[in-house]
């Protein structure tokens, strides 16, 4: 059963120009969410997950960044609007949530003001209708004393309400693609599990898309459908999530999947110890030649030195790899 | 905000503390007879004796220390040396003038500097940004009685438009609340500029146009919101400052004030009136700074409700 | 706006961070143009019998307040004597004042911004009230109200304009110290054993080197306008020491028929002080943002 296409990502470069040249964070990636799924974004940081998140809204400032490619949404790219007709998208169609609730709430509004103005401008409600619907989303994320809690200031809540005014303020006009960056990170590992729990149900609920990125695996284990694995701006594996913990295709997923402790399972390669990845993230200005990943991979091979993979379709999946050509 | 408020104000007893010893030993530091240098060149004998006795120079320094305190809260400064009337009287008549001419002068260099600034920040690197900042730096630069009397040059001298000096009619107060509110406008510009840059690179400003927020609702109402407080408290630091450089403009545009009132008393060797006038200026701009304190404590709402 | 910073692993070696901070500077044509005012600067105070032979300060009154001409290319002033002349050789009575100025505020400032800031307690306390009570003035009151005390003159101008300084300096200092001792690295020295003065000397103060610096630049730049202002009211360097803000001062009475008097030494000033300006700024814009004055 073909699923329909919400979020179509297609060969995306996301540069940057700065003094000391132009750094490439994302590089020629495809990607694409379906309706009503979770696609989880894995990666360490610097990998352009982030980026490609910020490339969607184009919340990048263009210069010195520069985006190409596609992205179709509903079938028209975002790429080619412009920016009234993006602004018209975001928070509307599309919207997002942030890694540091603190930082990323206004310290000067209050949590009611900041949640009713998407409305008011997405919904050309008045001031008081915006705000009953602003107290009605707190409300359904869970948080205790919603008409008083509206006028209060960010920094009166704690870390894990604030995630969740933060998720109210996101879906408060119902959008249907929510990019969630990091959205447990900061929180405590007890308060985690609560969103991730209220972002399900709101999930279905309001039958929103999401694209969750992270590079916490265990929360893509818990909460996404689908995976994509992105190493230095470029997916380098993508795979139903069974599929992709049972067995992992890319040397680095492979390498992630085994340095996080797991009791008691042992996978195929079979191993008693925590494995790290040798070596480090390579910087974005001075790309190793070949595939990215080579100076670092267990089973390098001598064409990886030389020529960049091709992507490889196996069984349903893809991966960016020479080993399963 | 009980808290802070209350701290702040206990904050400010130690400088009072500090301003007064520092007035009570200065005199003592001076060469000679600490009576004849209060009286003046002008005192009979019998002044610098009365002089002597309100001082009580010949007790422990501690009584002519409680002496001291006890004239200042009497709001007792002495007599001055040069005309004999009270210090306060003179002071009176003359920070009036002061503060009417510091208050123009920040209002005209807000009004400048903080539009100048917003559209700085908004649009860097651009032509109107290095204008603007150029003119902030060079009115840091310039010294401000020079820029005084190059205004009286062009517009005394040359074009006749404006008086040189003196007080009386509007006319009389542009050419100092300007000159004095340049050297001003290069603070707040640059301030106004480097806290909008602040603000606009934050995160709270990218989720403000994730929501699809207009650039200026995400300009005024989310970043320069935030701006503001440190703007505001530049903006009182300077007005404390303008107390400062009024000394130098009202010279030269011969302005009545404390400033005038100062420099007067120091070539003529007025030492009560230096005492008072240096402990007025002190007073006024802790006020100032506690003023400043609290309206920072109003806005910031992470104080106001902690 | 957010672009991937956090973990640009580089193999780029220690020393290249010199290299691009001094190619960053370079790049900086405000703080270029800054540096070479301040050159001139130097080179004109430094060189001023040569530039301009001859005694400034003779009088001519034969030749009082003569427009600029080709042979005195900034007239004379009330006195008789040339501008320029006496332009040349104030550079080196202002430069003078500020070195001093600045060695003033450091050699007391430092110290006791460390000690205040490093060590704490009741010391801490004490200096901080002491900075606080001079801080309640203005700046420039500061100085008049230190002229007042000591008197008149090219050595109490500089111990006046110093001593409102110092404060400044101290503040600086001691922040920067406390932020600096919280860090880990020290507290792990500590825990070795090493010796509070080796801490200070080692750790404390490589990191406050960097905001003394730029603060230095600017205040270079304050301690010629201060001491201009002192001498522009007859109460700092005296006469016939040819002082920038005493010419100004001096000009003043004949603005009306001979305004190039007091128009030239204060183009003066102001280029100088631009120029420590411009460099102060470039210099915070290499080192910022962790020292954001």
């Amino acid at each position: 059963m073909k699923q329909e296409t919400l979020l179509s990502i297609k060969n995306l470069h996301t540069r940057f120009h700065i003094y000391e040249g132009v750094v490439t964070a994302v590089d020629g990636i495809n990607l694409d969410v379906y309706r009503g799924e979770t696609l989880g974004v894995v990666g360490e940081s610097g990998c352009g997950k982030s980026v490609t998140a910020l490339s969607i809204l184009r919340l990048l400032a263009s210069p010195p960044a520069e985006i190409q490619g596609e992205i179709l949404f509903d079938g028209e790219n975002l790429l080619d609007m412009n920016l009234g007709e993006i602004r018209q998208i975001r928070g509307n169609s599309i919207s997002m949530i942030f890694q540091e609730p603190m930082t990323s709430l206004n310290p000067v509004l209050t949590i009611g003001e900041q949640i009713s103005e998407a409305i008011k401008l997405h919904r050309g409600l008045t001031q008081q209708e915006a705000w009953a619907k602003a107290v009605e989303m707190l409300q359904m994320v869970q948080i205790p004393s919603p008409e008083m809690r509206a006028q209060e200031y960010p920094h009166q809540l704690s870390g894990g309400m604030r995630q969740r005014a933060m998720i109210a303020m996101a879906l408060s006009c119902r959008p249907r693609l929510l990019l969630a960056d990091e959205p447990t990170t900061a929180l405590d590992v007890t308060i985690q599990a609560q969103i991730v729990d209220l972002m399900g149900r709101l999930k279905k609920e309001f039958e929103t898309s999401i694209m969750l990125i992270t590079h916490n695996l265990g929360l893509i284990a818990e909460m996404a459908k689908r995976v994509v694995v992105m190493y230095a701006g470029k997916v380098v594996e993508e795979a139903l999530v069974e599929d992709l913990f049972a067995e992992p295709l890319h040397p680095y997923t492979q390498g992630l999947l085994g340095s996080i402790p797991w009791m008691g399972r042992k996978m195929k390669a079979g191993r008693k110890q925590l494995q790290e990845i040798p070596g480090m993230v390579p910087s974005l200005l001075e790309m190793p030649e070949g595939c990215r990943f080579h100076p670092r991979c267990p089973r390098m091979m001598d064409i990886c030195r030389k020529e960049e993979p091709p992507l490889v379709q196996k069984d349903g999946r893809r991966v960016l790899c020479w080993l399963w050509k | 905000m009980f808290q802070y408020v209350l701290k702040r104000l206990l904050s400010t007893i130690p400088v009072l503390i500090g301003i007064s010893l520092l007035l009570f030993f200065m005199l003592r530091m001076l060469p000679g007879d600490p009576a004849q240098v209060l009286a003046g060149q002008m005192a009979s004998p019998e002044d610098i004796k009365l002089i002597r006795q309100q001082l009580g120079l010949d007790r422990p320094i501690i009584v002519q220390y409680g002496l001291f305190l006890n004239r200042l809260a009497h709001f007792d400064l002495g007599r001055s040396a040069r005309t004999r009337n009270p210090v306060i009287q003179e002071i009176w008549a003359r920070l009036p003038n002061t503060v009417l001419l510091a208050v123009t002068a920040i209002t005209l260099a807000c009004l400048f500097g903080i539009p100048a600034g917003i559209i700085s920040a908004v649009r860097p690197h651009t032509w109107v940004d290095y204008f603007f900042t150029s003119m902030a730096l060079f009115g840091i630069s310039m010294p401000v009685f020079w820029l005084g009397l190059m205004l009286v040059v062009i517009f005394s001298v040359v074009l006749k438009w404006l008086p040189a000096g003196g007080i009386g009619t509007w006319k009389h107060i542009i050419l100092p609340s300007f000159t004095l509110a340049a050297f001003v406008v290069a603070f707040i510009t640059r301030m106004t500029r480097a806290s909008m840059i602040e603000a606009l690179s934050q995160d709270y400003t990218t989720t403000a146009r994730s929501k699809g927020l207009k650039e200026k609702v995400v300009v005024v109402k989310h970043a320069l919101k935030n701006a503001l407080i440190p703007i505001i408290t530049v903006v009182g630091l300077q007005f404390g400052l303008l107390l400062g450089g009024a000394v130098l403009t009202e010279t030269v545009f011969a302005w009545p004030g404390m400033g005038r009132l100062i420099v007067d008393s120091i070539l003529g060797r007025d030492y009560p009136v230096i005492q008072g006038a240096i402990l007025i200026f002190g007073l006024l701009y802790i006020l100032v700074n506690l003023c400043v304190d609290m309206i920072y404590a109003f806005i910031d709402p992470r104080i106001r409700y902690d | 706006m957010t672009e991937p910073t956090q973990t640009w692993n580089t193999q780029r070696s220690a020393d290249s961070q010199l290299k691009r901070n001094w190619a960053k500077l370079r790049r900086n044509k405000a703080a270029l143009f800054g540096s070479m005012l301040i050159l001139a600067y130097f080179i004109t105070a430094l060189m001023a019998p040569i530039i301009f032979p001859g005694n400034p300060s003779a009088p001519n009154l034969m030749k009082a307040l003569e427009r600029p001409s080709a042979a005195h290319p900034l007239g004379k002033d009330e006195l008789g004597r040339s501008i320029l002349g006496r332009v040349i050789y104030g550079s080196r009575v202002s430069l003078l004042i500020a070195i001093g100025v600045v060695a003033v505020g450091l050699l007391v400032g430092v110290p006791l911004g460390l000690i205040s800031g490093y060590y704490g307690g009741k010391v801490d306390f004490g200096i901080q009230r002491v900075t606080d009570t001079l801080l309640a003035f203005p700046g420039f009151l500061l100085a008049l109200a230190l002229v007042s005390v000591l008197g008149v003159g090219l050595k109490n101008t500089i111990i006046s304009v110093g001593i409102s300084m110092v404060p400044i300096y101290i503040r600086l200092v001691r922040g920067c110290a406390l932020s600096v001792r919280e860090q880990t690295y020290v507290e792990a020295a500590k825990a070795v054993g090493t010796r509070n003065r080796t801490i200070l000397f080692r750790h404390i103060l490589p990191n406050v080197m960097i905001p003394i610096t730029i603060q230095t630049s600017l205040g270079m730049g304050t301690a010629i306008l201060f001491a201009a202002g002192l001498g522009f009211l007859g109460i700092g360097v005296q006469p016939p020491t040819p002082e920038w803000g005493a010419m100004l001062g001096s000009g003043r009475a004949y603005l009306f028929h001979a305004p190039h008097v007091a128009t030239f030494p204060g183009i003066a000033i102001f280029l100088a002080v631009l120029g420590f300006n411009l460099a102060g700024d470039g210099l915070r814009d290499v080192l910022d943002p962790r020292f954001r004055l």
